[in-house]
């Protein structure tokens, strides 16, 4: 977890004061942040902060009011969800969103299948699996079946099977057990260590802070604070506001 | 034709009501195919369905496809509109007068041990055994079909990934379609038919479907056998024109204690 290793990188993802509004209802005003190639970059704040609107619009699901958002230097706004995920973003949304009535290695091969990988495909599952090894057992199994922490491996796995190089995750943690909390952030540090760069969106701060390299808060739909993690985990307000002390 | 049904409503959500009226053309396609081209509607079907394929993608872009965020009152509207423009087409082009396509085995007949059955009946339940099979192969076994039934489970899900969610639709309406066209030609040569018969066939599959439960193929293929075995019941025991008394009233029955129908989900 070296911060200096990834601090020097190219601009992997570039958000650029992008506001996304539900109609009349503004959710994101003006949010900017950049992710370089390598990190492991949190996106922490409240529900309704907005974290979740910035991450839909990023992978296509919502327009832009206004802002651009480059991935690798090209812009990517504007493009179908589908392209998007073929440029190398894969999306792991919250709630999972996984195909309950699908086994759990048809809903792994669906992430696979969309982004036109088909070759080193079988490598790309074997990599799933033995991060996973519980799904490896289970794969099988219809995948509204699994435990909530299963169905959380089962949608990171869905969406590594694309081979992103940008992994984004909506709030992992929801709704499982510390333990299995814990394993899977585990599994992330393993997954950015492996050379996938992560966008991680989180509501348990202190968590979130243990792993990432860098962190934004998000509140009310601007961008509030960011840094590297020691020194956003040191500021007062972050310490007041997200950690309880 | 009610697999058909419970594959565009399974994918969608979208209640298809220009679904009778789409069998309907299938069946005038087998007649016109029967009269000028001298082609069997055993044969025939194939290209019904072909046809048949193309008009439901046609309909799915150019309609369906700006409605799918619409409430379902919107969607019956516009396929009840659809289901208007497709009877009053076929009233226009062939006329009021219910028809029938001969087919070579229309008068044959076979005695199966003890039991006289009508050739054309019998290749057509084959043959739609062999449809339902086939669909539910693709369904299982191919790419395509497994990007249906996911778009089908989890829509949100489907687009997060990646899937072109249009693009699965257009196929799912157009395979929707191709399976109604097929069972028009397919029944086209012992069932009379004419333009007006397309409501009661779209009413017919609903009951079907909703017997089976909605979006279920399997459920649609037992709920088909269910109602027309209870209906040739019924004709026999009450009086023909009892006959659907008899499927509605099953219809009733299973409501009450699968009200998500046989094989259905229950709604979450």
């Amino acid at each position: 977890m070296s911060e200096s290793s990834a601090g020097s990188s190219p601009v992997l993802l570039k958000v650029d004061h992008i506001a996304v509004a539900y109609g009349d209802l503004v959710a994101v005003s003006d949010v900017s942040l950049e992710v370089r190639r390598g990190e492991l970059i949190a996106l922490i704040g409240s529900n309704g902060a907005g974290k979740t609107t910035t991450l839909r619009a990023i992978s296509g699901l919502l327009p832009l009011g206004a802002g651009r958002i480059e991935l690798g230097g090209e812009a990517i706004h504007g493009l179908p969800p589908s392209k998007i995920v073929a440029r190398g973003i894969a999306h792991v949304p919250e709630g999972r969103q996984l195909f309950p009535t699908l086994t759990v290695l048809e809903n792994l091969e669906l992430g696979a299948t969309v982004s036109g990988h088909t070759r080193g495909n079988a490598e790309t599952l074997d990599w799933v699996f033995r991060l996973f090894p519980r799904l490896r057992e289970r794969h099988r199994q219809l995948a509204g079946t699994l435990s909530g922490g299963e169905q959380q491996m089962c949608a990171i796995g869905r969406a590594l099977m694309a081979r992103p190089t940008l992994l984004m995750l909506d709030e992992p943690s929801l709704g499982l057990a510390p333990v299995v909390v814990r394993s899977i952030f585990e599994n992330l540090v393993e997954i950015n260590r492996a050379g996938t760069t992560v966008l991680l969106v989180e509501q348990n701060v202190l968590r979130a802070l243990g792993l990432c390299h860098r962190a934004y808060v998000i509140e009310n739909g601007r961008i509030a604070l960011e840094g590297p993690r020691d020194a956003l985990a040191q500021n007062p307000h972050v310490k007041q506001a997200y950690l309880g002390m | 034709m009610a697999v058909g049904l419970s594959l565009i409503f399974g994918v969608m959500r979208v209640v298809n009501f220009a679904h009778g009226d789409m069998m309907v053309w299938g069946m005038y396609l087998a007649l016109v195919l029967s009269e000028r081209a001298r082609l069997d509607p055993y044969v025939s079907f194939v290209v019904c369905a072909a046809v048949l394929f193309l008009l439901g993608a046609l309909v799915q872009r150019t309609l369906v496809d700006r409605i799918l965020d619409a409430p379902h009152e919107m969607q019956i509207l516009l396929m009840l509109g659809v289901a208007l423009v497709l009877e009053n087409l076929a009233l226009m082009v062939f006329g009021p007068d219910p028809q029938r396509v001969s087919s070579s085995l229309s008068a044959a007949t076979i005695w199966i041990g003890p039991l006289f059955v009508d050739v054309a009946r019998l290749t057509t339940f084959a043959l739609a055994i062999v449809l339902t099979l086939a669909v539910y192969l693709f369904l299982f076994r191919t790419r395509l079909g497994r990007m249906i039934r996911a778009a089908a489970d989890n829509t949100y899900g489907a687009l997060v990934i990646g899937t072109d969610v249009r693009r699965v639709y257009l196929m799912a309406f157009g395979i929707g379609a191709a399976c109604v066209g097929a069972a028009g030609a397919l029944v086209s040569g012992f069932l009379p038919f004419q333009p007006a018969a397309g409501l009661s066939a779209s009413v017919t599959s609903f009951n079907i479907v909703i017997i089976g439960g909605m979006g279920s193929l399997i459920g649609a293929f037992v709920g088909g056998l269910l109602v027309s075995v209870a209906e040739s019941l019924g004709a026999v025991f009450l009086s023909p024109s009892l006959k659907e008394l008899v499927s509605f009233s099953l219809l009733v029955v299973i409501l009450l204690f699968r009200p998500a129908g046989l094989f259905g989900r229950r709604a979450t």
